[in-house]
């Protein structure tokens, strides 16, 4: 019984309410924000090494008995995707000093963050499917604030249509709650994983497996129930973007890991090889979209949806290697994107556009920009050493390992894809005739890049020294293939 | 009772997609509400209607005649968010109409560069 794992979610919690006080006083907002989020990140950090060396942390709201309350549960994996998304919260708030505007700043920017945060956070850790629902709803309601945060036209128009398809996957989400309670009789996760194996009629559980990915796969982008994202994600400003690429997707991803792992696991021959058939067919659709346009914001919109794909044929595999790849690729990708996005944020300032074919010869001008776009455009695409490599292996591995091995073929082809679709960027903006461009201080340069270098060095640091993340992945992967460790944990206390 | 109620669920389900398919966004904003009750309405179902049995556990009541008080709890969550959603979608809706002058949805479709 340990408080320490609410403390990433109360932390910002407390902070975005004290913000809230005084919007106008720019300077307050910025240095409260960073000093939550950076304290958020604190206490997360001590979280992961707690978990790391007492194993799988639980604690039941109110003191009630494990199943009767809400239960909260850090495992190592839901310890490491809060670190992580921690971190790249305190990233965005760096970069969108310099970037997002000072009217924006004025009207509860930083706010929203926090709360964005608290839900995602709040996410990860929770051990309750309705509260799991809340907390969607509470990151949720934060991202419809931020995406329409600014209210210009194209924003206002897409905000409208991210709403509908998230209201609708909410009721949906609140059905499919429905069901499993008149069915099992409990919400608790691991009383479910214990109630689940009992129950002998399998058929109308496998009906509420189907309907849970549903859910969820609306919230991952996973196909056919991406078609909402790349028009959504192509509307708000970078910093919003890169903060939605990176966090959003990701806890539908997590929330698929999470119950295709623990309990929904009576029928794996046919939820598992759906999931596994899914995931390969949205991996092919990120790819058409990631190759047809020349819009620098589109083609990494798109690469979102491609590594959904991957990190979800790992999880179809239910096989050691699999499930450890998907976790590390998970981190792995929550990273790159919001590097990318930085990135390209800085590239789409420096033309005043985001369409490629108005660019070109930056390497002349900015050429440290251009070496580290590259760098990270190899990380994206998986290039060994950096940090998409050891994570696409294990998945790979696990698909060859399984019946799906034609999936890691398609994998292993699709990869190309992705370089491909990176380096176009590479190629349209910094080769080429020069284009003028637009001219930014030295310093506003710095602010936008120096964050960035931090992030994608952090990225290369994950790939080249990838083994020594491995205990902690590894640890992560066996908490998810042996659910008796997560149910002690939480029923016995 | 249990029948009376999944019919009343089907039709509101009916009637929100119906709206939600149509192209004026006031429209489509009731049909969330429906479908919001609807769900709503399906929760507490799913756990049981209790009729006259009590909700807590005291001496002489078994488990097998008392009223599951946890979709209760449930619904009264969900209804809190679905009404703090559809408040900002209204508010959402009107300023969009304000901004793009039209809630036609057919009229908000594509983006600028590619119609």
């Amino acid at each position: 019984m340990s408080n320490l794992l609410l403390f990433p979610i109360i932390i910002p919690l407390f902070f975005a309410a004290i913000l809230m006080m005084f919007p106008k006083n720019i300077k307050l907002q910025r240095l409260l924000a960073v000093v939550g989020a950076g304290a958020a990140l604190l206490s997360a950090l001590v979280l992961l090494a707690k978990v790391n060396t007492d194993g799988v942390q639980a604690v039941t709201l109110g003191s009630w008995p494990a199943p009767f309350g809400i239960s909260m549960v850090s495992d190592p994996l839901s310890a490491l995707l809060v670190v992580t998304a921690s971190l790249l919260v305190l990233f965005v708030i760096f970069y969108s000093i310099p970037t997002i505007g000072v009217k924006r700043e004025q009207s509860f920017y930083y706010p929203s963050v926090l709360f964005l945060m608290v839900g995602v956070n709040g996410a990860f850790t929770t051990g309750d499917i309705f509260n799991l629902f809340v907390f969607v709803e509470v990151l949720l309601m934060a991202s419809y604030t931020l995406i329409v945060h600014g209210g210009e036209k194209p924003q206002l128009r897409e905000s409208i249509k991210y709403l509908l398809v998230n209201i609708i996957s909410s009721s949906l989400f609140v059905a499919a709650v429905a069901f499993l309670y008149s069915v099992t009789g409990t919400l608790n996760m691991a009383d479910l994983a214990v109630k689940i194996p009992q129950i002998e009629e399998t058929g109308i559980l496998t009906v509420i497996a189907v309907m849970f990915l549903v859910v969820f796969g609306f919230k991952a982008a996973i196909f056919p129930l991406y078609f909402w994202l790349p028009g959504s994600y192509y509307a708000p400003p970078i910093p919003i973007l890169a903060l939605f690429g990176a966090l959003l997707t990701k806890v539908g991803v997590y929330a698929i890991m999470r119950t295709y792992t623990l309990f929904f696991t009576m029928n794996v021959g046919f939820t598992h090889e759906l999931l596994g058939i899914i995931a390969i067919l949205t991996i092919f659709a990120g790819c058409v979209g990631a190759l047809a346009y020349f819009d620098v914001k589109k083609i990494i919109i798109y690469n979102i949806i491609i590594a959904v794909g991957v990190i979800l044929f790992g999880v179809a595999q239910l096989n050691q290697p699999g499930i450890d790849g998907s976790i590390m690729y998970l981190i792995h990708d929550m990273l790159i994107k919001a590097a990318l996005f930085f990135l390209i944020g800085i590239v789409a300032v420096l033309f005043g556009t985001t369409d490629l074919r108005k660019m070109g010869g930056l390497i002349k001008t900015y050429p440290a920009l251009g070496w580290v776009y590259l760098l990270t455009a190899f990380g994206l695409a998986g290039i060994p050493p950096l940090s998409g490599f050891p994570g696409k292996l294990l998945i790979i591995q696990g698909g060859f390992e399984g019946p799906q091995f034609w999936g890691s073929i398609v994998i292993l082809a699709t990869s190309l894809i992705v370089l491909l679709s990176s380096v176009r960027i590479f190629i349209y903006a910094f080769w080429g005739k020069p284009v003028e461009t637009v001219p930014l201080k030295k310093s506003t340069f710095n602010q936008m890049f120096i964050p960035t270098v931090i992030l994608v060095a952090m990225t290369v640091v994950y790939g080249v020294g990838a083994e020594l993340f491995m205990p902690l992945i590894s640890g992560a992967g066996e908490v998810l293939l042996n659910p008796s460790i997560y149910i002690d944990a939480v029923l016995k206390e | 009772m249990e029948i009376i109620m999944s019919v009343a669920i089907g039709f509101l389900f009916m009637a929100a997609v119906y709206l939600m398919l149509s192209k004026s966004l006031i429209r489509i904003i009731i049909g969330t509400g429906l479908l919001s009750h609807g769900a709503h309405l399906l929760l507490l179902t799913m756990g049981g209607l209790g009729g006259n049995s009590p909700p807590v556990v005291s001496h002489g009541v078994s488990v097998s005649d008392y009223a599951d008080p946890l979709p209760q709890a449930l619904i009264l969550t969900a209804i809190v968010i679905s009404f703090a959603v559809t408040s900002f979608f209204l508010v959402l809706a009107y300023r969009s109409y304000q901004e793009l002058g039209t809630d036609n949805m057919n009229l908000l479709r594509g983006t600028e560069d590619y119609e």
